[in-house]
């Protein structure tokens, strides 16, 4: 007595049967077992209800192809019964196959677990263990770095022969400061027009239109220029920094200085940050008179305010310490823009994926740390009454 | 697998690859000058030639990542320049490629960067991707626990596996090798020709491998094709030997090439 049935449709290009005797259980494998049309039997296969039989086989060779992904499910399965404590005769597979059916049957042995659970409260507490081991150590190594860094800047400056690269230093200006005026000049001239506007709106109920001015003065000088300088510029040379250093350290271009004896701090990151230190306050500079002509083109058409006029008023607004206080900060946000920047570029790891995030960090970082030092800076001239 | 025959574009043969009048070259340099080559169903095929010939560009151009100047390249017998992008797909998913360095995918672990082909062409339950992933891992001589590791934490010849295991995961007919055996120690090149030799018999595949290395020319490839002269000529490694020419003069005759032989 025997009964056959199709596990799976007849029309499938992959799909098996099962003979079923008294003692013993036939599977037969027919069609093509290949990768692309496996995916439905696994299932099937896995769902085959063995009975009570002592004595199982697997009979392919009826196939017209398997590959390796089709050979595996028949291993699997012959692998599943064994465990269930059947007796499985080796699986039978037309001879072309043969050494196939050798390699994965012999070179694979067990199935490894591949994927963790990640949502565990024992993974949640190794994750929050890590990080705090690891942001003791990042915040170890900011402190060691910006100790190294002042040691050498205090070194170039003691020694100043040949351990200052002028060379790097001129590309880094120019690269940095001269190449950055096209955007920051067009940025600034519109910011000069867009307060003006704002402030003419409001300050006209009052019949206090001239004071627009001294709100463009006072706002442009003290504030808003250095602050959009210095975010333009840490999206701009800070994350150049990081991607720079970071795409050499990737090159192994950083290892290859080390043992040629040239230090990488020296080289790579003074020029950066005396570069920028000398380039921002004159692009900050620049960003003012900027948009003091954006303001000043605008308070002529809106307000009708002439040139002349619009300067009267400007000198009496602003003293120079107006514009020295908003100058001032200018080299503070530089060496902090650069430090974050070059600091970020040492730490990427030697694969591309790592340059990416940490130039990401490196601007989100710099923008916080500059608009956290301008603030800081506002409570210091307050509390000394500048 | 006997050795095949040196002549291109006999009849009796499955050619698997042809390539036909290729032209290619940057600016006014020309690299492959109306090249032929023929490559047959199930052999080793290495491709060789000096710094710059153009080895690299040629597998590149065949399998679509170069832009070709003129010439036709026909793979499974169909014309790669005029099939739509469907069509392209359906030739892809039945070739595999291994790039110099591994281009496993960085963010990945071992395991998902073998499955990714899997995923794009094909539905199938997690399980089984995972399954044939270690199955993929351990024929290419893998540890298990490479499968949760992420790529940079492996070395160079474990890239490399890990590469072929990802190129493999498709069961492809054809495997393009890109300097398998390039920056792997003698002994690791030798488990890779031993490797790629095993595999080539057991799933049948045909392999296009570009390669500097005379030994894993000695023992894995059936033919050779070597560049010269901005064209190909094919042979084994015995006829090349006898070839004038002499660049090949030099190549399979340098101290190198006898040390290999």
């Amino acid at each position: 007595m025997s009964t056959a049935y199709d596990a799976t449709a007849s029309h499938a290009r992959a799909r098996f049967r099962m003979e079923r005797k008294p003692q013993s259980l036939r599977l037969v494998a027919e069609g093509e077992w290949t990768t692309r049309d496996i995916a439905a039997l696994d299932e099937q296969l896995r769902a085959v209800d063995l009975g009570d039989v002592a004595q199982a086989d697997i009979d392919g060779s009826a196939l017209q192809r398997i590959d390796s992904a089709g050979t595996w499910l028949l291993v699997r399965t012959k692998r599943e019964w064994e465990s269930m404590g059947k007796r499985v005769g080796p699986i039978v597979l037309p001879h072309m196959y043969d050494s196939l059916l050798h390699t994965v049957e012999h070179e694979h042995t067990a199935p490894p677990v591949i994927i963790h659970n990640q949502h565990t409260l024992e993974a949640f507490v190794e994750r929050v263990g890590k990080g705090t081991v690891h942001g003791v150590f990042q915040g170890a190594g900011i402190l060691s770095y910006v100790g190294r860094v002042t040691l050498e800047i205090l070194e170039a400056i003691v020694h100043p022969r040949g351990n200052l690269r002028v060379a790097a230093l001129v590309h880094q200006v120019e690269e940095t400061g001269i190449n950055a005026l096209p955007i920051v000049g067009l940025l600034a001239f519109l910011i000069g027009i867009v307060l003006a506007y704002q402030g003419a709106d409001q300050l006209k109920r009052f019949g206090a239109e001239i004071f627009t001015i001294n709100l463009l003065g006072v706002g442009l000088l003290r504030e808003i220029a250095g602050l959009i300088t210095a975010i333009i510029i840490a999206g701009r040379s800070g994350s150049a920094f990081t991607a720079q250093i970071g795409t050499m350290r990737v090159n192994e271009e950083l290892d290859a200085m080390q043992t040629i004896g040239i230090n990488t701090v020296d080289t790579l990151v003074l020029p950066r940050i005396l570069g920028l230190v000398i380039a921002l306050p004159f692009l900050t500079f620049y960003a003012d008179i900027m948009g003091m002509i954006g303001g000043a083109v605008m308070c002529y058409f809106d307000l009708h305010i002439t040139l002349p006029v619009f300067l009267r008023q400007l000198q009496d607004a602003i003293s120079l310490n107006t514009f020295l206080v908003g100058i001032i900060k200018a080299p503070v946000f530089a060496l902090i823009i650069a430090l974050v920047g070059c600091y970020e570029g040492l730490q990427v790891e030697r694969n591309a994926a790592s340059v990416g995030r940490l130039t990401t960090r490196s601007v989100v970082e710099s923008v916080f740390l500059v608009i956290v030092l301008d603030a800081a800076f506002s409570i210091i001239f307050s509390l000394i009454g500048i | 697998m006997s050795a095949g025959r040196p002549n291109t574009g006999t009849a009796d043969k499955d050619a698997i690859i042809k390539v036909r009048k290729l032209v290619n070259g940057f600016g006014d340099q020309l690299l492959h000058d109306h090249l032929d080559l023929d490559v047959y169903r199930g052999e080793v095929l290495g491709v060789v030639g000096g710094s710059g010939t153009g080895k690299s560009v040629l597998l590149r151009s065949i399998v679509g990542l170069n832009k070709i100047q003129s010439g036709t390249i026909e793979v499974f017998g169909r014309d790669t320049s005029e099939l739509n992008d469907a069509e392209m797909r359906q030739i892809e998913m039945r070739w595999g490629v291994l790039f110099q360095e591994g281009a496993l995918f960085s963010s990945q672990t071992i395991a998902e960067n073998i499955q990714v082909p899997l995923r794009e062409y094909l539905h199938m339950p997690q399980e089984l991707m995972n399954e044939i992933a270690s199955m993929k891992l351990s024929m290419v001589g893998l540890p298990e626990d490479a499968a949760a590791k992420h790529p940079s934490e492996l070395s160079g010849g474990m890239k490399k596996r890990a590469g072929l295991a990802r190129a493999l995961a498709l069961d492809p007919d054809i495997v393009f090798l890109d300097e398998p055996t390039a920056g792997l120690d003698p002994i690791s090149a030798n488990m890779f020709d031993v490797l790629v030799k095993d595999l080539q018999k057991s799933l049948n595949l045909t392999v296009f491998m570009v390669t500097h290395d005379l030994d894993t020319l000695r023992a894995t490839t059936d033919r050779i094709a070597v560049l010269v002269d901005k064209k190909i000529k094919v042979g084994t490694i015995d006829e090349l030997r006898r070839d004038p020419h002499p660049w090949i003069q030099q190549y399979f005759s340098g101290p190198r090439g006898r040390a290999a032989a």
